[in-house]
C-alpha cells in the first residue's frame, strides 16, 4: 500500500512529488511517458511570470506570485538555470495603455513587486530591438526565466534521492475509490503491455491535459480540460541579447499572447500561438501556426532574425473551463487531490503548488517528517558553461570531458553518460537532450545522434536497435545493413 | 600540453590534410605543423563517403571517398606530419605568440587535456554541417525517423545499421541523391525525392545514376507540407510550390514511409572563425578572403567547405593546397606587401559570390582562380567580366546551375593592364 | 531504323549532355561528349550500360562492423542486386587493408570485390 501516488511526472507532479519527499512516506510517479517532462512541461516559454495577469483571489494569482518568490532560492538549491531578466508587457495604442493601468493594479493587488510603466523611449533604451511603434510598456522587475526541462528533472532527481519511486513508462487507466477509501490504480507499462493494480491511500491527479479524466473517474463534479495548443520557434545561441527581458504584448481571452524572449541558456524564443485542439495529442507544429508566431513577433520586435531558426515545436496547455487552476481535495473524493487546469501560469506556479498541496497532504495523512531530506540537489558539472581552468579540472577529472559528442551546444561524452546514471536518468535521446542540451544546438542532433545513440546502448546494455528518441514506438534505427 | 608551430590546421579532413602537405612542399618543416581532428580518425567526411566519383580531377581516376582521403593521409604520414586526433578546437585567439604575434588554438584531448598551440598561421579547415529541420520550418510532427542524409550515410556505411525502410528525402542535394540509392541498395525503398526549386540542387550525374537507375522519382518545386506520426514518422506528405516557393493548395501527397532524409543544404562551420573575429560572408556563410585565401585575420587562411561549400573535393584539396602554400610563405615572409589598395570583385545579375573577394596585385600569381556560384539555372548564358565596369571579356556557358560550381582564371598580365584598376565584376549574362 | 538517345554522361561531374545515334541497334556517332571516356559511355550506356558497385561488407574482429567496398570494375547494370546480394551475405576478418580483394568474380560478373576502407584489428 502507497501512502500517496502521483499520475503524471511534468512540473507539476516532480514538484509535488519533491515536497512530499520531506515527509516519511512510500510514494510513487506514475509517468505514461519514457521521462519526466514529456508533456506540457516540456513546450511553454519558460517564463517565471510576475503575476499580474491573474485575476486577484484566483488560484493562479495565489500560486504565481508564490511560486515567483520561490524559484531563485529553489534554483540555487536545485541546481537549475534560472535568470531574473524582468519582463515587459508593450503598448501599442490607447486602449493597451489602459491594459497596461489595468495590469499594473491588479499586480498590485496580487501582491508583485516594483510595477512600473516605463514609455516608449525607456522600452527602447533598454531594449534597442523593440519597434518604434511601442508606445509604452509594463515593466515587471520579478519577470524571469528558467529552463523547464531542469526545473522538471532536479525535482525529480531530489525526490528520488529523498525516497519518491518514479515509474516511467506506466500509464494509469483506471482509478477506483475502495469501500476502505483507498484507491486502487490500474496500470500498464507501456513497454512490455504487462498490467499492475497498485494501491494507495491518496492520489494526486497531475495529469495535465488528461487531468480531467483522472478526475472525472472519481468524481461526480466533473472538470473539463481543452488543450490549448501553443506553437514556437526557437532559434540559435548566437542570437543571445536580441532582447534582455521577455517582451510580452497585451494580454488577450486566449492567454498573454505571442512572446519573445531570451531562454535561460541564451536562445531567442518566440511564440506561443493559443488554439484549442480536440485532440490531446496534437503537439504538431503547422505552417500557418508558425507564420502566425512570426508574424505577431515582428510586432513587438524588429529585425527579427529568422534566419537562424533552428528548431520549432507546439505543447498542449490544460485549459480547464472555469479558467483557473483545480489544485486542493476532491470535494466528493476524499484523499484525492486534483493539480488540474495548470496552464499558463503553471511552470511559474509549480513550486508553490507542490509546497501547498503536499502540506495538505501530510496533514491530512498524518505523515511524520523526513528528518533525513536532502533539499539539495547538484548538476551535472557544464562543460560549455565552465572557464578554461575548470575545463582542463574537469577533463583531469574524467577524461571522457574531452570527447565532445554535441559539438553545437559542445557536450562531452562525460556529461551525457552522467545524465543515464543519475537517479531517474536519461533513457532516450530526449531525455539526454533535456538533461545536458546534446542535440539541442543548430544542427538539431544531426551529428550526434550516432554518438548519443553509441553511449546509450553502452550505458544501458541494449543493442542500437533498441534505443530510441522518446521511448516505445519511436526506435532510431529500423535495423541492420545487409 | 603546449606546443608552438609554425602552422596550426583546425581539421584533418580533405582541406586540412592538403593544406598541410602543400605547405611543407612550400618549405614549412613537417614539425612545424599540426593537424587539429576531433574525429578519431584522418579523413574527414570521406570516410562515411564510400561511393565512386572522386579524384578524377586530382588522380585522373575515380576513387571512393576513404580511397581519396586514403591518399592525401599517406602523403601526411610519408612527410611525417605530425597530427592530434580527438582533439577539439575550443577557441582561436590572436597575440598568442611572445611578442604578442600569431595565434593560439585551443583544444581538448582526453589524453592531454587542455592543449595550447601558439601558430604564426592558422588554416582554418573545419568544413560544413547539413541544415536541420529546424531551419526549415516543416511543419508537422516530430517523431524519431528524421534524419539529415549525412546521418543516415554515417549509420549505414560506418555503423552498418538502417535508419528505415520506407523513405521520403527532401532536398536533392549530392548526399541526398547518393542515399537514395545507397538505401535503395540495402533494401529500403525510397518513395520520392522531393525538391523545392525548379531545379535540382545536386550533380546532374546523380540524378541519373542514383534516382533514374533505380526508378526513383525526382519532383521538382515540391516540399514537404505535413509530417504525421507521433513516435515514428508514418508518413509525410508533400505538395507543389508556386513561384513564391509557397505549397499550392490541392497539390498534397501522402505518403506512407517511416523516415525522412533531409538534404537541404550545407552550411560551413565558421563558429570558431567568427569567434576570432573572422569577417564572414553573408551568402557563403564562410570568411571573406583575399587572393591568398587570407581571412581579415592576417595569417588566418580558409579552404574547403568551411570557405565555401564546394560539390568537387578534387576543388576543396586544389584550394587548400592554395592555402596551405600560402599560409607557408606567411610564415616564411614570402608574402609580398600588400602596397596598393586591392582590387575588390563584386558579384551582380545570377553571380551569387566570389572566393576570394579581392585581389593584390601585388601578391597575386600569373594566374588567379575565382570560384562561384550562380543564383539560378541558366542555359546558353554568358559569365561576364568586367574591370572598373567595362567588358573585359565574356565566357559563354552552355548550362549554368545553383548546383555546380563555376570558376574563371584571371591574368595577372590582363589585370596590370588596366591603370588603376580598383574593381572586377562578374555577371551572367543571357544570349 | 534510326534511333537518336539523349544522354547525361555520369563519368564525371562535368555531366555532358551526349547524344548517341544508332542505326539498328549499332552505335553509329555520339556527340556532346568532351572526352573519350564520355564517348565510352555513350556507346555502352544504349548497348549495355555498366556501372562500379559500392557498398559495404560485415568485419569480424575490426574497429567498426562494417568495411566500405566496390566492384574493381564496372558491372552490367542489371547485375546490381546480384552483386549486392554476394556481398550481403560476406564476411571478412580484420585486419582489412585498401585494395585487399574480397571476392573474385563476384556474381559471375567477372569482376572482383575490392576494399576502399581500412579496418584494423582491435
Amino acid at each position: 500500500m502507497y501512502d500517496v501516488l502521483i499520475i503524471g511526472a511534468g512540473v507539476t507532479g516532480c514538484s509535488i512529488a519533491r515536497e512530499l519527499s520531506r515527509y516519511r512516506l512510500k510514494a510513487a510517479v506514475l509517468e505514461r511517458s519514457s521521462d519526466v517532462c514529456e508533456g506540457t512541461s516540456k513546450a511553454n516559454s519558460g517564463i517565471v511570470h510576475a503575476g499580474f495577469d491573474a485575476k486577484p483571489g484566483s488560484l493562479k494569482a495565489r500560486f504565481n506570485v508564490a511560486g515567483s518568490e520561490m524559484m531563485a532560492d529553489l534554483s540555487k538549491e536545485l541546481d537549475f538555470p534560472y535568470e531574473n531578466n524582468g519582463s515587459l508587457v508593450l503598448a501599442f495604442s490607447k486602449e493597451d495603455r489602459k491594459t497596461l493601468e489595468a495590469l499594473k493594479a491588479q499586480g498590485e493587488e496580487n501582491g508583485v513587486k516594483g510595477l512600473a510603466i516605463l514609455d516608449g523611449g525607456e522600452v527602447r533604451r533598454r531594449e534597442p530591438n523593440v519597434q518604434e511603434t511601442a508606445a509604452a510598456a509594463l515593466y515587471a522587475p520579478t519577470g524571469s526565466i528558467v529552463d523547464p526541462f531542469l526545473l522538471t528533472v532536479a525535482m525529480a532527481e531530489n525526490a528520488a534521492v529523498n525516497g519518491v519511486e518514479f515509474c516511467r513508462n506506466c500509464e494509469v487507466r483506471d482509478v477506483k475509490r475502495a469501500e476502505d477509501g483507498t484507491y486502487r490504480l490500474r496500470t500498464v507499462n507501456t513497454e512490455d503491455m504487462t498490467e499492475q493494480t497498485l494501491e494507495t491511500r491518496a492520489v494526486v491527479n497531475a495529469a495535465g491535459v488528461y487531468a480531467d479524466v483522472f478526475h472525472n473517474m472519481v468524481s461526480a463534479r466533473k472538470l473539463h480540460i481543452t488543450a490549448r495548443k501553443g506553437e514556437y520557434l526557437l532559434m540559435d545561441r548566437k542570437t543571445k541579447g536580441f532582447v534582455k527581458s521577455t517582451i510580452f504584448q497585451c494580454p488577450s481571452a486566449m492567454g498573454k499572447g505571442v512572446l519573445v524572449t531570451p531562454t535561460a541558456h541564451g536562445n531567442l524564443m518566440i511564440g506561443p500561438t493559443a488554439v484549442d485542439v480536440d485532440d490531446k495529442e496534437a503537439v504538431n507544429t503547422t505552417q500557418g501556426g508558425l507564420e502566425t508566431v512570426l508574424q505577431k513577433a515582428g510586432v513587438s520586435a524588429m529585425n527579427l532574425p529568422v534566419g537562424e531558426v533552428i528548431t520549432s515545436f507546439a505543447g498542449l496547455r490544460a485549459h480547464e473551463d472555469g479558467g483557473d487552476f483545480v489544485v486542493g481535495e476532491c470535494e466528493d473524493a476524499a484523499n484525492f487531490f486534483d493539480a488540474a487546469g495548470i496552464e499558463s501560469p503553471g511552470l511559474s506556479s509549480a513550486p508553490a503548488i507542490g509546497r501547498s498541496l503536499a502540506g495538505e497532504i501530510a496533514e491530512k495523512l498524518g505523515l511524520p517528517e523526513n528528518e533525513n531530506f536532502n533539499p539539495v540537489r547538484k548538476g551535472i558539472p557544464c562543460l560549455s558553461a565552465a572557464g578554461l581552468a575548470e575545463r582542463e579540472a574537469l577533463i583531469r577529472e574524467d577524461p571522457a570531458y574531452a570527447n565532445i559528442i554535441c559539438r553545437c551546444e559542445m557536450v562531452s561524452e562525460a556529461e551525457i553518460v552522467q545524465a543515464i546514471r543519475r537517479p531517474v536518468g536519461a533513457r532516450t535521446l530526449d531525455g539526454i537532450k533535456r538533461r545536458v542540451r546534446a542535440g539541442m544546438g543548430r544542427c538539431q542532433a544531426g551529428f550526434c545522434t550516432p554518438g548519443q545513440v553509441e553511449i546509450l546502448s553502452r550505458e544501458l546494455g541494449k543493442d542500437p536497435g533498441g534505443i530510441t528518441k522518446c521511448g516505445t514506438g519511436s526506435g532510431l534505427l529500423t535495423g541492420t545493413t545487409k | 600540453m603546449e606546443k608552438t608551430v609554425k602552422i596550426a590546421v583546425i581539421g584533418g579532413g580533405p582541406a586540412g590534410l592538403a593544406a598541410a602537405e602543400s605547405a611543407v612542399e612550400q618549405g614549412i618543416r613537417p614539425d612545424d605543423i599540426l593537424i587539429l581532428e576531433r574525429a578519431d580518425k584522418l579523413g574527414g567526411i570521406l570516410n562515411q563517403c564510400i561511393h565512386n566519383g572522386f579524384g578524377l580531377h586530382t588522380f585522373r581516376e575515380e576513387l571512393t571517398g576513404p580511397e581519396y582521403a586514403d591518399r592525401f593521409i599517406r602523403k601526411v604520414r610519408e612527410h611525417q606530419i605530425p597530427y592530434l586526433l580527438k582533439a577539439m578546437v575550443i577557441d582561436i585567439s590572436p597575440a598568442g605568440m611572445p611578442g604578442g604575434t600569431g595565434l593560439t588554438v585551443t583544444a581538448m584531448n582526453a589524453e592531454e587535456g587542455l592543449v595550447r598551440v601558439h601558430a604564426k598561421a592558422v588554416i582554418l579547415a573545419m568544413g560544413c554541417r547539413e541544415r536541420p529541420r529546424g531551419a526549415l520550418n516543416l511543419p508537422g510532427y516530430r517523431p524519431a525517423g528524421i534524419y539529415t542524409a549525412g546521418t543516415a550515410q554515417r549509420f549505414v556505411n560506418l555503423e552498418g545499421r538502417m535508419p528505415g525502410h520506407e523513405v521520403v528525402i527532401l532536398g536533392s542535394g549530392d548526399i541526398g541523391l547518393i542515399m537514395a540509392r545507397r538505401l535503395t541498395l540495402e533494401g529500403a525503398r525510397v518513395r520520392v525525392v522531393a525538391e523545392l526549386m525548379p531545379y535540382s540542387g545536386g550533380l546532374e550525374r546523380n540524378i541519373v545514376q542514383c534516382l533514374d537507375d533505380y526508378g526513383i522519382p525526382l519532383k521538382l518545386s515540391h516540399t514537404v507540407v505535413d509530417i504525421k506520426g507521433r513516435k515514428r514518422v508514418e508518413s509525410v506528405t508533400i505538395a507543389e510550390v508556386g513561384p513564391d516557393r509557397r505549397p499550392i493548395p490541392g497539390t498534397e501527397e501522402e505518403y506512407t514511409c517511416d523516415t525522412l532524409l533531409l538534404s537541404c543544404g550545407l552550411i560551413p562551420e565558421n563558429e570558431l572563425s567568427s569567434a576570432l573575429g573572422v569577417q564572414m560572408n553573408g551568402v557563403t556563410k564562410g570568411p571573406v578572403v583575399n587572393e591568398s585565401l587570407e581571412t581579415s585575420v592576417p595569417g588566418v587562411f580558409a579552404c574547403g567547405n568551411v570557405l565555401h561549400v564546394h560539390d568537387l573535393v578534387d576543388y576543396v584539396s586544389e584550394e587548400a593546397a592554395q592555402a596551405g602554400a600560402n599560409a607557408a610563405r606567411f610564415v616564411l615572409g614570402e608574402i609580398a606587401e600588400d602596397s596598393a589598395a586591392p582590387v575588390t570583385i563584386t558579384a551582380q545579375d545570377g553571380v551569387r559570390y566570389t572566393v576570394p573577394s579581392s585581389i593584390s596585385l601585388n601578391r597575386m600569381e600569373d594566374r588567379q582562380l575565382i570560384r562561384f556560384r550562380v543564383g539560378n539555372e541558366y542555359r546558353n548564358a554568358g559569365i561576364r567580366i568586367e574591370f572598373d565596369g567595362k567588358e573585359f571579356r565574356t565566357l559563354k556557358k552552355n548550362i549554368l546551375a545553383p548546383g555546380s560550381m563555376e570558376q574563371v582564371i584571371l591574368q595577372k598580365k590582363d589585370l596590370e593592364g588596366i591603370k588603376g584598376l580598383k574593381n572586377i565584376t562578374l555577371r551572367v549574362v543571357q544570349y | 531504323m534510326k534511333e537518336i538517345r539523349n544522354l547525361t554522361c555520369i563519368r564525371c561531374p562535368m555531366g555532358c549532355q551526349l547524344t548517341v545515334t544508332l542505326q539498328d541497334g549499332a552505335v553509329q556517332s555520339v556527340t556532346g561528349n568532351t572526352c573519350p571516356r564520355g564517348a565510352e559511355y555513350g556507346r555502352n550506356e544504349v548497348t549495355h550500360p555498366v556501372r562500379t558497385v559500392t557498398s559495404t561488407v560485415r568485419v569480424e574482429g575490426g574497429e567498426r562492423p562494417v568495411v566500405a567496398v566496390k566492384t574493381k570494375t564496372e558491372v552490367p547494370k542489371e547485375k546490381i542486386f546480384d552483386v549486392m546480394q554476394a556481398l550481403n551475405g560476406l564476411y571478412v576478418k580484420a585486419p582489412v587493408e585498401i585494395g585487399d580483394v574480397l571476392l573474385e568474380d563476384i556474381a559471375g560478373t567477372g569482376s572482383s570485390l575490392v576494399a576502399t576502407a581500412e579496418d584494423a584489428a582491435c
